[in-house]
């Protein structure tokens, strides 16, 4: 298939025509020794799997950002000053708004292609921190967190985090109807910080909300603060992504020592670039044909006037969903009240969802004792407590998601607004267990039928009719390569804890730790189907092989069932596919 | 100069007399009461219709109507005392001409809200109607086409009906006019498409969970202007491409979830090429 050398030849292929871009390189190469730093690099080798494209989509989205990003600054005008607006858009002109929005209006209708760049930013912005919710999700399923990978968790962790501040400051700078009514929601939370809150409140808008300085500080968090830290932190993802080696899927040839995949040049970075003009025009193509965030429908920031449908961003809707579920509770002590409504859903459960996803790595590290390197991927059926624990989350998510959407629901398929809040407030509570629950036993019926697949093979829907006139479904074994991916995973060990007491009846030191551990570790692995040892796999052969001679008179019979097992050539055989 | 001075000083001269007082009540009430009569929304005028048209109007509502709201539009009360269908004295003919010329009424069941369906009486029932409803009490009327007609060509009309309408219907009808929730299975609807007219009466007359915009609270210029507002962005064109059905940031949040799946389902695509720079059949030895 590939094209390789067809002569026997010694002396090395000389091109025949000197080419001009080889000239340039030399020229640079001589300069700036670009050939001896790369040669390493280019080289490189990466993994192809369709999940390990999910972080580059977070990438591309990012490049897109920044490059509509710089042209979006050279018109906004990141000051709250009162103007009268006297642009294109008839149904605005002559009304008193601030510089902000009437240069976000001017983007959008008067400068040309405008517009197409705003919401080809915007989209971008949804599209970013989308591919990395899902790609932090393919790293937790798979197990790429485990060692040396957790501070690469931690950052990304991190960006996500950012990445969905940066958007709410993109989303607050137009200082249109929608930007302003988010921001006094974000003014509601931190003010709802108990003594501390209108003291906070004041210092961050310069006084009473919304002021006059928001605006212009929001802008430097967004073009400068939080871009710098997003690209650094970036930095480092990807440096550490080259240093430890990509994580690969395990198969035949495949070890914990090796990457299998295609070099850097030319195969990954043309996948790789292709990929980014992928995501590019769909970015362009969304920009160019569907609206989002309409500003000039929105009107002016006025602090008298709100409007239904009132949202944040996508990324912001379970904090929404939080703040609609939760009940008006409020605690008046000592001449202060505390908002627990707005408290424990705005500022507390944020905090402590991200300090879970943060710290799982370390809390798993914990249990198992396992700190050994890990760069072969599990599958997710074979750590059923985590892939339960993330479909838990997933609905956990989802549900709060909805919640903070409860009012467009109502609408769209006719329900009572109270009685979405109400079921939300249960279904919270009660979904993600049985999603747990369910989603543990799934994992752990897949495991059983892996092992019943190494143990009898896979079932080849041959039904076969014996002496006695009972039928039975034809098992043939997998191929070595199959069995050998299957079979690549590491037994789970349960931890039982070090013996309580020492031979003087004495407590060893962190006793409860260590029972807490065992404990833990018993709930995370003591279901999990192990996969079958050697002698098992061996009885499993062997009986096979029994079976197989059993069969031996029906051999070259159409009908023996041998031409599906991969290792008899049948022709013209019309079963086969 | 002289006579205005002259007539002061007399009246000033009188003006500890004890029918001073009665006097000034007098010509204070007959100031008020002739205002009023001349400048009120004159539903007085318009009992001046035909009472052929008032009988048609009943017969019509004692079949349509009635069953709810009563013989005589006086309502009526469940047992346990809430309203089955309200009284209809002083809503006026212009709530009935909403209510009726949208399909609103007659209700086809009861509801949280009356929902809008297809119109069952034609414009002269619903004029009946409404001059049987009207002769109950006096209420507002039916407005006339040059008080609502939009204007969206005075650009200074649409730009303040905007002002108007974000700070009086954006909270429960969205800043598109898409609609919105309200408590209890009730809802804010679209304003897309509906009528000058009938835009111009449901701030008058309130309907449903509406509150009352009456004239005193929006005058009928205010009410015109929101209307030209609203129908100059009906004519105006969606700038940005398909508007998502102008709900806010949900919908666009769902379609970008969508889209990340056509992008990922490029990576599987991508990642599904090998590396061979030739295509080259099944079966061919290269």
């Amino acid at each position: 298939m590939s094209a390789t050398a067809s002569t026997n030849g010694t002396s090395p292929a000389a091109r025949k025509k000197a080419n001009p871009a080889g000239a340039v390189a030399t020229w640079a190469d001589e300069r700036l020794g670009l050939a001896t730093a790369t040669k390493k690099q280019i080289r490189k080798v990466f993994p192809d799997h369709w999940s390990f494209m999910l972080g580059e989509i977070a990438l591309w989205s990012f490049v897109v950002l920044l490059l509509t990003g710089v042209f979006l600054t050279l018109w906004f005008k990141p000051s709250m000053g009162e103007v009268v607006y006297n642009g294109s858009y008839d149904q605005l002109r002559g009304i008193e708004m601030s510089e902000a929005y009437a240069s976000t209006l001017h983007i959008s209708f008067d400068v040309r292609g405008g517009l197409l760049m705003r919401q080809m930013h915007h989209w971008a912005a949804m599209l970013f921190i989308a591919a990395m919710l899902v790609h932090l999700m393919r790293v937790f399923l798979t197990g790429a967190f485990r060692k040396p990978r957790e501070l690469n968790w931690l950052i990304g962790g991190l960006l996500l985090l950012l990445g969905i501040l940066e958007g709410f400051a993109g989303y607050s700078l137009p200082d249109d109807l929608l930007s302003g009514t988010g921001l006094r929601i974000a003014d509601g939370l931190v003010k709802a910080t108990p003594v501390l809150g209108s003291y906070m409140s004041f210092f961050m808008f310069g006084g009473e909300f919304p002021g006059d300085v928001i605006i212009p500080r929001l802008y430097i968090a967004h073009v400068l603060l939080i871009p710098g830290l997003l690209i650094a932190l970036i930095g480092a993802h990807m440096l550490l992504l080259v240093f430890h080696k990509h994580t690969q899927w395990p198969g035949p040839g495949r070890t914990e020592q090796n990457v299998v995949g295609y070099p850097m040049m030319p195969v990954y970075a043309a996948k790789a670039g292709g990929f980014f003009f992928i995501v590019f025009g769909v970015i362009a193509l969304m920009g160019g044909l569907m609206t989002i965030n309409p500003v000039w429908r929105f009107g002016p920031y006025n602090p008298a006037e709100v409007t239904a449908g009132s949202q944040p961003d996508w990324y912001m809707g379970i904090a929404e969903g939080l703040l609609r579920i939760m009940p008006g509770w409020e605690t008046h002590i000592f001449g202060i009240t505390i908002s627990w409504n707005v408290f424990l859903p705005g500022q507390i459960a944020p905090i402590a969802l991200l300090g879970v996803v943060l710290a799982y790595p370390f809390i798993e590290q914990w249990v198992t004792g396992d700190k050994r390197e890990h760069h072969l991927l599990q599958r997710p059926r074979n750590a059923p407590t985590r892939t339960a624990f993330l479909a838990a989350m997933i609905s956990l998510y989802g549900l709060l998601w909805a919640a903070g959407g409860n009012d467009i629901i109502a609408t769209t398929f006719k329900l009572n607004l109270n009685h979405i809040t109400y079921f939300m407030r249960a279904a919270i509570f009660v979904i993600p267990p049985l999603v747990f629950i369910l989603a543990k036993r799934w994992c752990i019926s897949l495991q059983r039928h892996d092992n019943d697949v190494l143990l009898h093979g896979y079932e080849t829907g041959i039904i076969m009719r014996d002496a006695e006139g009972g039928y039975s479904e034809r098992h043939l074994p997998i191929s070595e390569d199959r069995a050998y991916t299957l079979t690549a995973r590491q037994r789970d060990v349960v931890y039982t804890g070090a013996n309580g007491t020492d031979a003087n009846g004495v407590s060893a030191p962190k006793a409860r730790l260590d029972r807490l551990r065992a404990k833990a570790s018993h709930a995370w692995f003591a279901d999990n189907v192990q996969k079958p040892t050697a002698e098992k796999l061996e009885e499993g052969h062997h009986h096979a092989e029994l079976e197989h001679d059993h069969q031996a008179p029906l051999e070259g019979h159409a009908a023996d069932g041998h031409q599906f097992d991969g290792h008899h050539d049948v022709d013209g055989e019309t079963l086969r596919h | 100069m002289r006579l205005t001075r002259k007539i002061s000083a007399r009246l000033s001269a009188h003006r500890r007399s004890r029918f001073a007082g009665p006097a000034v009540l007098l010509v204070a009430l007959l100031t008020t009461g002739g205002l009023y009569v001349a400048l009120s929304p004159a539903s007085a005028e318009k009992t001046a219709d035909s009472t052929s048209e008032i009988a048609k109007g009943k017969a019509l509502f004692l079949v349509g109507c009635a069953s709810c709201h009563g013989k005589n539009g006086e309502g009526i009360l469940t047992e346990r005392g809430n309203q089955y269908g309200p009284s209809l004295a002083g809503v006026g003919a212009a709530a009935v001409d909403f209510q009726v010329g949208t399909g609103r009424m007659p209700m086809a069941q009861p509801g949280s809200q009356a929902l809008r369906k297809r119109v069952v009486y034609t414009q002269d029932e619903i004029d009946a109607l409404g001059a049987f409803v009207a002769s109950l009490a006096p209420g507002p009327s039916v407005p006339a086409a040059d008080e609502y007609e939009a204007k969206t060509d005075d650009p200074e009309a649409v730009s303040r009906g905007g002002e108007f309408f974000r700070t009086n219907c954006t909270a429960c009808h969205n800043f598109a006019g898409s609609g919105g929730a309200l408590p209890q299975g009730k809802f804010a609807p679209s304003l897309v498409g509906v009528s000058e007219k009938h835009l111009f009466e449901a701030m008058l007359t309130g309907p449903q969970q509406m509150p009352v915009f009456s004239n005193e609270v929006l005058s009928p210029q205010d009410k015109q202007d929101i209307i030209s507002y609203l129908k100059k962005n009906e004519d105006t064109p969606s700038y940005g491409g398909f508007t998502l059905g102008s709900i806010g940031p949900v919908a666009e949040g769902m379609f970008a979830w969508l889209t990340l799946a056509v992008v990922v389902g490029a990576g599987i695509w991508i990642t599904s090429q090998t590396a061979r720079s030739k295509k080259t059949k099944k079966g061919d030895v290269a």
